[in-house]
């Protein structure tokens, strides 16, 4: 504290010392200017407004814990309600927001209002609660959540919904949340907009059920690209594979999805919102990957499966000497969490019985990356079988995989066998991966931060007679043909007097930067010649494949978990990656963006259309 | 600081003439004639409020910067330097038809401030013949101040960067327009060459008389 006063006053003095010597320079020479006018020289000021938040509290660890099996969402029967049941025109008379027209509805459901029994139905209300407990040192608080209903009735946040290709979701989203966070609060207890707009990651879904950023709503205002305000929103999700136009049926198989989760979108708020706790899991089944270990069905992976199919969403977050969630929302590089909750817990135990798991592990944000090794009491690193790669299943199993790495918005599915260990034996979840601002990752260092504890807790109640099958979900790599037809589109990321641009350009919500012919393929070069930042860049709507990697302009190799389908691409610094997308099936409005949400409210986002 | 303070410091600078100000360089004439520190409020970043330093604004007024700009408000705020030769010409501009959009709920609903980057050279009198030539119409501030307080305000803001390097030039700040609600302390932003729709968007986004976020209906 001295040193820091007596540095004040030491530039202070000099500070006045210059003021006396330009006021002499000024009257001896009668001149107006002086050189170098565009410089900032207020060492002082600098000094007294950077420093840091302080660190959150101190917390002990491993004092809650997560339930052992996840309870999904139930369908809510939304014919006997008391609005309309969901339609292809936006009901608007009844209060829905005014969204465009679903696209292919009378294709799927024949008649302008949805039959019984033609989809699976499900209802969501976006609402804040003052009951979260993040951990038991910290206050009940403020949290928003996407409330929905188990089978039993009970109150679920942010709940996981099961999903099935061949059978359509529809998912009606209420916007409960209050319009203000209330009287007491600063800007840094007070961040989260209440207008929100749902996006599904990374679903293929029609445009205006994607959560386009501009088409956020609740009931007393609507983004620039909705019609009406509303109270409610119908999301329809088709559960189609990419190719449906070429391949008839449901599409083609060797696009399926698995773990994908839905999330608030809303245009210049979407790190405070997320934030928030506005997240949630999606997982996708189908006859191959069938969410049933017992199927007899021979085509299925039978792989662990619910209740051993356990999503994990990871989530960086700061807190005040109160133990109160903040975000400083005028940082313009946001606020960096130095706790991260797992499921809305921070540092909890999760007990496991000694078979086999499926462990989803999705990095929700804000701009942490992590890269996280499981290890024993002694850190000593444990072996996994990594299986999927952004949601999606990979050719084959990588054994032996002993780390995940994961930019925002990237998943992991990985199979642990606990059933190696014996009772009672206790493992962490690490994260080595240091960082200590927004901008991205440094360097890896052991033995990290432990996240989460697992207990190898209990004997299964039956046989684990789930497998890791040697073939997973074949991929469609595009031909030497498809791949030299394809038309390039280059996208360099950049950072100009403060904002982002992307081709040199800010982001219009309004406008598309290149329309696409739908049913055609491109390769696009996504560029980022920054040295100093790493953005994890989200191309809504389709998968990738990253066919090149180019670290300062020297090609690099692709690590074997990226070599399948991806919807997010890591630029580190100086890194071009050349990727192969098809456009399938819909047309409208879609974005690109960096997901680290912070760069993302700073526009760092391009919007671009698919046309007939 | 008291209104004594900021009276007798109005009146000089209506008896002085604001160029002989400008070209002392602010903080070192108001040091000379309030007889007060350069930074005229005590501010401590770990607070998150806003520092209440005293501005001028272009047409010679002395303000408050968080009791008279921003309290209880809606508020976009850019800024600039009247030489710069780089974005801030366009950016003024922008914000001028962002400004003919708004109409009537400018001064009223929402309240627009340019604030220089350059207070040593952008005197009230220079940044009202900037104001002027660019044809801004009432209700929007072009502000200056002590160079210590213009920073302090501009930390604030978050118009700086973590790059010392980078943060020392002073095009890299022009690039962003804040736009906040005090009233709820919500804060947000827009680049300033964003089509001023979008602005708009933002702007009436966070201001609870808007509806549409992208058609001046309030």
């Amino acid at each position: 504290m001295n040193t820091a006063e007596q540095t004040d006053r030491h530039d202070e003095s000099i500070d006045a010392a210059s003021h006396q010597s330009r006021r002499r320079f000024l009257k001896l020479t009668g001149t107006a200017m002086i050189a170098a006018p565009a410089i900032l020289t207020s060492r002082r000021s600098r000094a007294q407004a950077l420093i840091e938040l302080p660190p959150s509290p101190p917390t002990t660890p491993w004092l809650d814990e997560l339930p052992s099996t996840i309870e999904p969402l139930s369908q809510t029967n939304l014919f006997s309600g008391p609005l309309p049941p969901p339609q292809g025109e936006a009901n608007t008379a009844n209060g829905e927001c005014g969204r465009t027209d679903h696209q292919r509805w009378s294709e799927f459901f024949g008649a302008p209002v949805i039959q019984p029994d033609q989809a699976d139905l499900y209802e969501l209300k976006a609402n804040a609660h003052n009951d979260h407990v993040f951990h038991p040192h910290y206050p009940p608080q403020l949290a928003w959540s996407f409330e929905g209903r188990s089978s039993n009735g009970t109150v679920l946040y942010n709940p996981t919904i099961f999903a099935r290709y061949g059978q359509p979701v529809i998912v009606r989203l209420h916007n409960n949340l209050p319009p203000s966070h209330g009287a007491g609060g600063t800007q840094l207890t007070s961040f989260g907009l209440p207008e929100i707009s749902m996006h599904l990651h990374n679903l293929h879904t029609p445009s205006e059920s994607d959560g386009f950023p501009g088409d956020y709503f609740s009931e007393t205002k609507y983004g620039p690209t909705l019609k009406k305000e509303g109270k409610f929103k119908d999301h329809f999700y088709p559960n189609v594979y990419a190719g449906l136009d070429e391949f008839g049926g449901i599409g083609d198989q060797r696009e399926g999805l698995g773990t994908l989760w839905y999330h608030d979108h809303t245009l210049d708020s979407t790190a405070p919102n997320a934030q928030r706790g506005l997240a949630g899991f999606y997982l996708l089944y189908d006859d191959l990957d069938s969410g049933d270990e017992h199927d007899s069905n021979p085509n299925a992976l039978r792989l662990p499966s619910h209740p051993y199919d356990y999503p994990l969403k990871f989530q960086d977050l700061r807190f005040d000497a109160n133990g109160i969630h903040i975000f400083d929302q005028l940082n313009p590089e946001g606020t960096l969490g130095d706790k991260i909750a797992v499921n809305g817990k921070i540092q909890p135990v999760l007990r496991v019985a000694r078979r086999k798991y499926r462990l989803r592990l999705l990095n929700a944000g804000s701009s942490r990356f992590y890269e996280f090794y499981l290890v024993n009491g002694a850190n000593v690193v444990q072996q996994f079988t990594y299986i999927a790669n952004d949601g999606n299943l990979l050719p084959s199993p990588i054994t032996n995989m002993t780390r995940v790495r994961l930019g925002v918005a990237e998943r992991a599915d990985i199979i642990v066998d606990f059933s190696r260990y014996p009772m009672g034996t206790q493992l962490y979840f690490t994260n080595r991966l240091q960082q200590t601002d927004t901008r991205g990752p440094k360097k890896v260092q052991a033995p990290g931060t432990r996240i989460l504890k697992i207990i190898v807790d209990h004997e299964p109640t039956e046989v684990d007679i789930s497998q890791i099958p040697n073939i997973l979900r074949p991929v469609r790599r595009p031909t030497s043909d498809e791949i030299a037809a394809a038309p390039v589109r280059n996208w360099t990321f950049a950072r100009k007097s403060g904002l982002w641009t992307i081709n040199d350009r800010l982001f219009n919500v309004k406008s598309a930067r290149a329309t696409i012919s739908k049913g055609s393929a491109e390769i696009w070069n996504l560029s980022n010649p920054s040295g100093g930042w790493s953005h994890p860049i989200h191309i809504h709507f389709e998968e990738g494949i990253i066919l090149n990697k180019f670290v300062d302009g020297i090609a690099a190799p692709i690590p074997v978990h990226e070599r399948g389908r991806k919807d997010v691409y890591v630029l580190g610094p100086n890194t071009r990656l050349r990727v192969f997308i098809r456009f399938r099936d819909f047309t409208g409005k879609y974005i690109m963006h960096c997901h680290n949400t912070i760069h993302e409210d700073h526009a760092m986002m391009v919007r671009w259309d698919i046309k007939e | 600081m008291n209104n004594e303070n900021t009276n007798s410091r109005r009146e000089i600078l209506a008896g002085m003439g604001l160029a002989t100000l400008g070209m002392l360089g602010l903080s070192a004439a108001w040091q000379k004639l309030g007889g007060a520190t350069a930074v005229t409020s005590n501010y401590d970043a770990r607070d998150t409020s806003f520092p209440n330093v005293t501005l001028y604004t272009h047409e010679g007024e002395a303000v408050r910067f968080y009791d008279d700009l921003i309290r209880d408000k809606v508020v976009a705020i850019n800024m600039m330097y009247s030489d710069c030769a780089g974005i801030c010409p366009v950016a003024t501009a922008n914000l001028l038809r962002v400004q003919q959009m708004l109409g009537d709920r400018v001064g009223r609903d929402v309240f627009m401030y340019s604030i220089t980057l350059q207070p040593e050279l952008d005197t009230p009198k220079g940044l009202k013949h900037y104001a002027d030539r660019h044809g801004i119409k009432t209700g929007w501030k072009f502000l200056t101040g002590a160079p210590e307080d213009i920073e302090l305000v501009r930390y604030r803001l978050g118009f700086y960067d973590r790059d010392e390097n980078i943060d020392n030039i002073k095009e890299n700040h022009t690039g962003m327009i804040r736009i906040g609600n005090d009233t709820l302390n919500r804060w947000s932003m827009a680049p300033a060459l964003a089509e001023p729709q979008q602005i708009m968007a933002t702007i009436n986004h966070l201001d609870p008389k808007a509806v549409h976020t992208h058609e001046n209906l309030a």
